[in-house]
């Protein structure tokens, strides 16, 4: 049983892996279509407003780069292809089989962060080439709880689009519901600003919401920037636990609604 | 004695759809005030089929047959009445159940359109627990029935059509299920394609005993597999039994068409009370019921020296057609 779990994920991987591979040149521009945290990174050290937060600027730096890695290996596009599956009809089949049809997208997306890993180190060796003082080397505990937290984050987002995906089954048209996330995933997870640098009124909102938890939190970690990794990791698992059990609810009823169309 | 595979009582099926009246106010409307009407697809179906059987599905366009697959293979929920296929409700797609069917659909695929189709043979044959070494041996001896070998190491995108849907039935084959739902599985093949794969689809089910059932509007994969049909029309079942006797009830009669030796041959020919058409020379032409046929021409045969002799049916398009246009 364990063997035969282990054969279906391996294969399953293995497979999706061989397709994306078939697009590394879309891959590679994707890895290069992610580097707001750069582009930020410029503006908030050329107009000094690092000082404002109390952050030097290779600590800023190096938090830019960790939110440009978090990034990458956190992105989530399954619910534009669910919502694409589903008006074609493609969906279907994988319904009808013994794996549920969101552990095929989920490999997907690992697949593609494999995929995606050696450009985004081609980038981050640029980006220490043109600011050398910014270089530094994460201790072997740093590195694995930064991997387990950006890992948290990839899962909420994951478990957040798939809640809307599941909504496919009630119209057509799921992905515009995600395009209201866009804004405060923008500027409330710390992709264009650390969060401490938020007003503390500010600050004391943002931390009830899943998006602190998703760049920032993670890229603080790695960075060596403050952060309580602790609690922050046990808040990931909790908005992991909460999520999962929401997709799981919308998927079984979503199902019961569902049309096949398409077919 | 046979045994049910599949039960089905008093299914129905109704779908909500909205419609919308053309142009712009039709549009407005549409967007601030959505009328939706509930629409029955499927009302209150019943029958039972043996396993091993090959059942096909006929109807015209939107008449419910593709619904019935889908509630059968457990796509969609039935909104009412009961329903068993291979001891389980398809609906709550339990792992046991889904590992026993397949659904095949021509022109959609499940196969990953851009690597070669044994990657996702692989992948599928993972999916359903089978080993590797199994799953060698399975695509080994399928690919052999399908005829296709090169062909599963190019990209899926690379493929005929005609391939592309051999490599699709091999993946949704490799778990050799024991139901197969064919929704239009010959759409779009040439006719050497079409005749291949009915002829794989009647050694699979004579080697594995699966029970197959198939909606095709090409009538001679109808004909070619399936013993027994079930007619749709608006959703209720207007005829359920063997193809032979809806032909027979559609066509009850032959045109025989026979060339006398003597024009005294015919004039006798006219006195046994036949449905003459027509006369020409010594060629008489007459219409005989399907049920009186044999002694009918065994009477003639044995009474008459005749010269030549034909026997004219109507092709069964035609007569399938009827369903389909007249809503028999």
């Amino acid at each position: 049983m364990k063997n035969s779990s282990i054969y279906k994920f391996s294969t399953l991987f293995k497979t999706q892996y061989a397709n994306m591979l078939e697009y590394r040149a879309e891959i590679a521009l994707w890895a290069i279509s992610g580097v707001i945290p750069f582009f930020m990174l410029n503006i908030w050290t050329n107009n000094g407003l690092n000082e404002s937060i109390n952050i030097s600027n290779v600590m800023l730096s190096r938090y830019f780069l960790s939110a440009f890695f978090v990034r990458q290996f956190s992105v989530v596009w399954v619910v534009f292809t669910f919502e694409e599956d589903a008006l074609l009809g493609r969906v279907s089949p994988y319904i009808i089989q013994p794996l549920h049809p969101f552990i095929r997208y989920f490999a997907q997306h690992i697949a593609e962060q494999i995929t995606r890993f050696p450009f985004a180190l081609f980038i981050a060796i640029f980006f220490f080439i043109f600011n050398p003082q910014s270089l530094w080397i994460p201790s072997f505990l740093t590195i694995i709880i930064s991997l387990v937290s950006i890992f948290f984050s990839f899962l909420i987002q994951f478990l957040m689009q798939s809640i809307i995906a599941s909504f496919c089954f009630w119209t057509e048209k799921a992905s515009s519901i995600e395009k209201l996330l866009f804004i405060p995933t923008l500027f409330l997870s710390g992709l264009l600003a650390p969060v401490s640098s938020f007003p503390p009124y500010v600050k004391s909102w943002i931390y009830l919401t899943p998006f602190p938890y998703l760049i920032d939190f993670p890229a603080s970690i790695l960075s060596g920037n403050q952060a309580n990794i602790t609690e922050g990791i046990f808040i990931q698992f909790l908005w992991i636990i909460l999520f999962f059990t929401i997709f799981k609810k919308s998927w079984k009823a979503g199902t019961k609604k569902f049309t096949a169309m398409g077919l | 004695m046979r045994k049910n595979i599949i039960e089905v009582k008093d299914i129905t099926k109704s779908f909500t759809i909205s419609a919308k009246t053309p142009g712009i106010k039709g549009t407005l409307r549409h967007f601030f005030n959505r009328k939706t009407i509930e629409k029955k697809v499927v009302k209150n179906i019943n029958f039972e089929i043996n396993e091993g059987e090959i059942v096909g599905f006929l109807g015209a366009n939107g008449a419910g047959k593709t619904t019935i697959l889908k509630i059968l293979c457990g796509l969609l929920y039935p909104s009412n009445g009961y329903i068993s296929v291979a001891g389980s409700r398809p609906f709550e797609r339990e792992t046991s159940f889904l590992k026993k069917i397949t659904l095949i659909m021509g022109q959609k695929q499940q196969l990953i359109w851009d690597i070669p189709p044994i990657d996702s043979f692989y992948l599928n044959a993972s999916i359903y627990g089978i080993e590797k070494n199994e799953a060698i041996k399975r695509i080994k001896d399928l690919s052999e029935m399908l005829e296709i070998d090169s062909e599963l190491y190019l990209p899926v995108r690379k493929l005929s059509l005609g391939q592309r849907m051999k490599a699709e039935l091999l993946a949704a084959l490799i778990h050799k299920p024991s139901i197969l739902f064919l929704d239009e599985p010959t759409l779009g093949l040439d006719i050497n394609a079409q005749a291949n794969l009915r002829k794989f689809l009647q050694i699979y089910n004579k080697q594995t005993g699966a029970t197959i059932l198939l909606t095709s509007h090409y009538m001679k994969d109808i004909t070619y597999l399936c013993k027994r049909v079930i007619c749709i029309h608006e959703g209720y079942i207007t005829y359920d039994g063997k193809l032979e006797k809806l032909l027979t009830k559609l066509s009850p009669n032959k045109d025989v068409s026979i060339i006398c030796k003597s024009i005294k041959d015919i004039e006798n020919l006219k006195k046994l009370n036949l449905e003459i058409k027509n006369i020409n020379d010594n060629q008489i032409t007459f219409t005989v019921n399907k049920l009186d046929f044999k002694n009918t021409l065994k009477e003639i045969l044995n009474k008459f020296d005749i010269e030549d002799l034909h026997i004219n049916e109507p092709p069964i398009d035609e007569v399938i057609g009827k369903i389909l246009i007249n809503k028999k």
